[in-house]
């Protein structure tokens, strides 16, 4: 089956501190014709998410495929609060980049 | 009043400095009010624990004279939140000086400056826990306990409108806040206005960072916000920045969990039923949000000092000793343990090439780079021990012993044979919540006088 990355379907795909404790993600579409044809491909999920983290269900707390922006958004608890010591990313500002590759089914 | 106009210049005054072009053209809509917020917990614990803006000095004077000349010329109230980054009082109490001292510099005529505070005593905080206040976690941490309090150096409360409306109410010209909610910075000339809680959330959510809720992105671009009794109107004052359904609507999910809600002390703005359009090119109006109130609980931020603070970093090319980096750290970790013993420090390892930016969530953790570069922390109670255990847990790793590696005399790459001290290490020990029968209780407030007499 012929399939196209996200990064090349999406208008942006971002990750952000939510508070001092979570990471969140948005996946954002730049039309609804984009936003469903991901949303029926089930490549974009709480499962396909924790599996391409390597992270349990019970880490994420959010997920939301939320229309008014055709968008879709999930968070996440850190391994550890922002900024202790060891904390690579400060404002978790490079955690989304795994979801760039996510392969897309052309039909779907 | 039918509406009520307020520009924002910037998402985190000081952080970047604003860009004049559009804050001008925004100046010459002739707004109510300007107003930014200045604070984030986005850029750790450090600044809160030690006490520090992460600003520099010269770019939030640059803001705040930027802000309040234009305020002064107006005639409207300036209001910033979380002064200096982290809105302790410190950070209000050079933000009240620096006002002062660009009041005298211009000769502007007298006006009154209020301000107000956010620190919380852990000796308060004490005395309320043995009382049986239960000091409730956000995000799955447990209530506060005796000990993590022992171990907090400072801690900041989270302002809701109300020191906002109390300073207003008493006539300020200018309001310099401590920590604050972002949207209450906005949201509080709104509801001193008597406008409804929801459409003053609102605003205060969309308006807080500025232009991030216009398109094309573009930072410290001044964006206008109108309320009225039934709804919020935002405009791009940048020529090249519109606000868009989709931006304004892509921003209600910046930086929150959950797109829908937004909380502050006194309630939860609801955006699920949020309706946008599209009214000119560069203006979006938002309808259908709503405001639950509840209890009041504020939340409370706070700092604990874990140690003194070295680092060190080595590079690595030898592709055996690539794949065996373990080995190499798990040696160097050793020397240390030798040296003093299995607790009382950090020593934290970021292996850049394999998986130094993602840790554990790296799905290619298994695939490292043909070179790698190792960034080590130590982190002890003295700076000496911090600085001698970074240099072990450094120094060591070219000393690593590997069965079959081909290389005997250096098992890394020195840039730098040295160790550098970086600023103490720090954790966040409070990210909780607090009941209060007051929204005022924490936050006392101040007016003083500023310009020439």
């Amino acid at each position: 089956m012929k399939t196209q990355k996200l990064s090349e379907i999406a208008k942006t795909v971002r990750s952000k501190n939510a508070g001092v404790d979570k990471i969140t993600f948005d996946i954002i579409f730049s039309d609804r014709s984009s936003y469903e044809r991901v949303k029926r491909a089930r490549v974009l999920t709480r499962e396909t998410v924790a599996s391409l983290y390597g992270i349990p269900d019970s880490r994420i707390s959010d997920f939301v495929e939320f229309d008014p922006a055709n968008a879709i958004k999930f968070t996440i608890y850190r391994p550890q609060p922002s900024g202790s010591a060891g904390d690579p990313d400060i404002f978790g500002s490079q955690q989304y980049a795994p979801l760039l590759d996510i392969e897309v089914p052309e039909g779907a | 009043m039918r509406s009520l106009k307020i520009i924002c210049p910037n998402g985190h005054l000081g952080f970047a400095p604003i860009r004049t072009e559009s804050f001008r053209i925004g100046v010459a809509a002739r707004p109510d009010y300007i107003a930014a917020d200045s604070g984030s917990d986005d850029v750790g614990p450090v600044p809160l624990g030690s006490d520090v803006s992460t600003s520099p000095l010269a770019w939030q004077t640059h803001d705040l004279e930027q802000m309040l000349l234009a305020s002064r010329s107006l005639g409207v109230p300036m209001i910033i939140g979380s002064a200096g980054d982290t809105g302790s009082n410190s950070r209000v109490d050079l933000f009240v000086s620096i006002i002062k001292d660009l009041a005298a510099r211009h000769g502007l005529p007298a006006f009154k400056l209020g301000y107000f505070y956010s620190d919380v005593s852990k000796d308060d905080l004490r005395s309320r826990m043995l009382n049986g206040e239960i000091v409730e976690g956000l995000d799955g941490r447990p209530p506060l306990t005796g000990a993590e309090l022992d171990a907090t150096e400072r801690i900041v409360a989270m302002a809701d409108v109300h020191p906002f409306v109390d300073l207003l109410r008493r006539g300020a010209d200018v309001i310099i806040g401590g920590r604050s909610s972002d949207s209450a910075v906005f949201a509080a000339p709104a509801i001193y206005h008597e406008f409804p809680a929801e459409q003053a959330y609102y605003l205060g959510k969309v308006l807080e960072c500025a232009s991030f809720c216009a398109e094309p992105y573009g930072g410290k671009e001044t964006v206008l916000g109108e309320v009225s009794a039934d709804d919020v109107r935002v405009t791009a004052m940048s020529p090249a920045q519109r606000c868009t359904v989709a931006s304004v609507a892509g921003h209600a999910m910046y930086e929150r969990s959950n797109p829908y809600y937004e909380h502050v002390a006194s309630g939860t703005l609801d955006m699920s039923q949020c309706q946008y359009e599209q009214v000119d090119a560069r203006t979006t109006r938002i309808t259908g949000a709503r405001f639950q109130p509840w209890d009041f609980r504020v939340k409370l931020e706070g700092a604990g000092k874990t140690g003194e603070r070295y680092v060190g970093m080595v590079g690595i090319r030898d592709p055996y000793t690539i794949v065996h980096i373990d080995d190499v750290i798990g040696w160097a970790r050793a020397q240390a343990r030798e040296r003093f013993g299995d607790t009382g420090y950090e020593l934290h390892y970021t292996v850049y090439g394999r998986n130094g930016v993602m840790g554990e969530l790296e799905p290619l953790k298994r695939h490292p780079a043909h070179e790698v570069c190792v960034l080590v922390q130590a982190v002890a109670p003295s700076a000496e021990m911090a600085e001698e255990l970074c240099m072990i847990g450094t120094r060591q790793m070219f000393y690593a012993r590997l069965p079959e590696v081909k290389g005997s005399a250096g098992s890394v790459a020195f840039a730098l044979d040295e160790v550098l001290r970086a600023s103490p290490a720090y954790r966040w020990t409070l990210n909780h919540t607090l009941r209060c029968d007051d929204p005022l209780e924490l936050f006392p407030t101040h007016m003083t006088v500023a310009g020439v007499k």
